[in-house]
């Protein structure tokens, strides 16, 4: 174990970033995420690498297209209509095979919203957000730890995959400080595998290298699409993670990602010391989405309980990984409100009992 | 035997899509002719846009992008600033640059991005069906303008190279036409003129073509280059606009 230090989360995102080797920076302000592109505007120029204040969204995403494809690790971060404004820009990395590293410190909405977290983003983030056959691999924290560590890991995965990778993480996790264990390696951005596929000029090459989405005929698109589905099933079976809490003797299932299972993890406690058998499925990839262990312990619990800061977003994906082999329950608040501890642990107990919670 | 004219490096040997009469061609050839001259097509990367030029990455023989619609001055930026000592252009026409790309072009001319930008203005949306764009002349009939482009509506057409005079992140900036052999030279000049202002590094540099697209003006290919000098020469006024990062004219 390194050295710990106390890190705001957004300034552990933008750290972690220039520690993975990224040297490509385009951002646009926009609240809960400022202090991603202030902290890179003043480490970049440190480590010889390019930040980028755009003049929109829009462009930031744009500047990421063109600098990944040029073969530069890099970044863009926003917030919930920021990324709205970026799907453009991730449809068309995703259909050039471009991997790059999206964070999205989400804020409520629809519209402006509001600035306290939310997990309102889900659908956007899991099922597409922008046109056309494609997937992002989200990634989900729970705390600034988790956060550093994997904004380092999604630039390994996004290069493994070339496929943009998001971080989803919210307000919380943004703005708040918890102490952060970098790993003890800094990644040399000039010793990563080279990427034959970018353009860098022709140069001893002879060739043309090309970044393009577009294809005349439909059957070139088709196949197109097949091989990046083919990677995803790979990656699927190589990058889905997830994190189980007292998962073995539990009745009832709590399943909740980043800020919202913090809460389930104290309401968990308390039920357990009332005798209630409550365990925890966090999943750490919302997309792909782990279906193992609803695989293993649906047919033995009572009931599950999604609990998120939304209306009802992942508990879609929670019903389709049961499959009708146990009741799915539904706990949320939204709007940027979080979810209590006291209201989680009467959802539970109502799904103990076996009574209806909706 | 002497080779007195070939097709030059920087260009693939791709049979074009564009319409018979279509300029396009010619500019290309400018282009190519421009990175054969300067010797740097193996250390250039090319930014295709959306629309007629959207295929130039099968033309131009060099390592290319293709970018969304109007984004390609900030997909260059991204690959400027990742590679300082490539030569970057972007090739975009006048649907794709002065209307959905109007803030990044502005805004790369503001920053001073260190790319050439070959700007084809041909006053109409090519591939889409000849729509009406920011550079339709007033009057002018195309498929969304089916009574003319009307002032009260649609105000006057955009001079996008008088626009960006006015900023001084730009170190050359001309409008040249492609409609005679003598105006083509011209135009050949201005290009080169444009990729050395880049390897000299003093700004972003950009070359506005008054072109053709007898297509969708309902004009042969003749009457077209006489269209474009009789109509958009007048209200698109020819001539250096910034040379060495100085106001020159407009």
């Amino acid at each position: 174990m390194g050295e710990l230090i106390l890190m705001k989360g957004n300034e552990a995102i933008a750290e972690a970033a220039i520690r993975a080797g990224c040297r490509f920076f385009a951002g646009y302000p926009i609240t809960p995420q400022n202090e991603v592109p202030e902290y890179i505007s003043k480490r970049m120029p440190e480590v010889g690498g390019v930040f980028v204040q755009a003049e929109s969204e829009v462009a930031a995403i744009n500047m990421v297209y063109g600098a990944a494809g040029a073969g530069a690790r890099a970044m863009t971060s926003s917030s919930s209509p920021g990324i709205s404004l970026k799907q453009e820009g991730i449809s068309y990395m995703a259909g050039a095979d471009l991997p790059a590293v999206i964070i999205n410190v989400v804020r409520a909405g629809p519209g402006l919203g509001g600035i306290q977290a939310a997990q309102s983003d889900y659908f956007q983030a899991t099922k597409g957000g922008g046109h056309g056959d494609y997937r992002l691999i989200v990634l989900a924290p729970g705390s600034v730890n988790e956060l550093a560590n994997m904004v380092m890991d999604a630039f390994d995965i996004a290069d493994r995959w070339r496929n943009p990778v998001m971080v989803l993480a919210d307000a919380v996790l943004g703005q708040m400080m918890e102490p952060v264990d970098f790993p003890e390696e800094i990644v040399d951005p000039g010793a990563l595998p080279k990427k034959p596929w970018a353009t860098a000029g022709m140069k001893g090459r002879g060739h043309q290298n090309v970044v393009n989405s577009l294809y005349l005929h439909p059957e070139e698109c088709e196949a197109s699409n097949l091989d990046r589905m083919a990677r995803y099933k790979k990656a699927t079976e190589d990058e889905t993670r997830w994190e189980e809490v007292q998962l073995d003797d539990a009745d009832i299932v709590l399943v909740a990602y980043g800020t919202s299972s913090r809460v389930c993890r104290n309401a968990l406690d308390q039920a357990r010391d009332e005798g209630l058998k409550v365990g925890m499925i966090r999943p750490i990839t919302l997309w792909p989405y782990p279906q193992e262990p609803f695989d293993r312990v649906a047919g033995d619990v009572k009931a599950f309980i999604a609990v998120e800061m939304s209306t009802g977003q992942m508990v879609e994906d929670v019903k389709i990984a049961v499959n009708g082999r146990a009741p799915v329950h539904f706990h949320g608040r939204t709007g940027g409100v979080l979810p209590k501890v006291s209201d989680v642990v009467k959802v539970i107990r109502t799904a103990a009992e076996g009574s209806d919670t909706e | 035997m002497d080779v007195a004219f070939k097709r030059p490096e920087a260009l693939t040997d791709k049979v074009t899509h564009y319409c018979p009469g279509c300029t396009h061609g010619i500019i290309h050839r400018l282009v190519g002719e421009a990175l054969d001259s300067l010797g740097v097509q193996e250390k250039t990367i090319g930014v295709a846009s959306v629309g007629c030029s959207v295929f130039s990455y099968e033309y131009f023989n060099c390592d290319m992008q293709q970018a969304a619609h109007g984004r390609a001055p900030a997909v260059a930026t991204g690959i400027k600033r990742v590679h300082p000592d490539a030569v970057v252009f972007t090739y975009q026409g006048d649907g794709d640059l002065a209307s959905i790309g109007a803030a990044e072009i502005v805004h790369a001319a503001m920053r001073g991005e260190k790319i050439t930008v070959v700007f084809v203005n041909n006053a109409i949306y090519g591939m889409t069906g000849g729509q009406m764009a920011p550079t339709t002349l007033v009057d002018q009939v195309t498929t969304t303008s089916p009574r003319g482009r009307d002032v009260e509506n649609y105000g006057k057409p955009l001079r996008v190279s008088e626009m960006l005079a006015t900023i001084d992140g730009v170190d050359y900036l001309s409008r040249v036409s492609v409609h005679d052999p003598k105006h083509i030279i011209q135009a050949g000049r201005a290009i080169k003129k444009a990729f050395q202002s880049q390897l000299d590094g003093n700004g972003l540099s950009l070359v506005e073509v008054l072109s053709t697209c007898p297509t969708n003006w309902g004009l042969s290919p003749k009457e077209s280059l006489k269209w474009l000098a009789d109509n958009m020469g007048p209200y698109y006024p020819l001539g250096e606009y910034r040379v060495d990062g100085e106001v020159v004219k407009g």
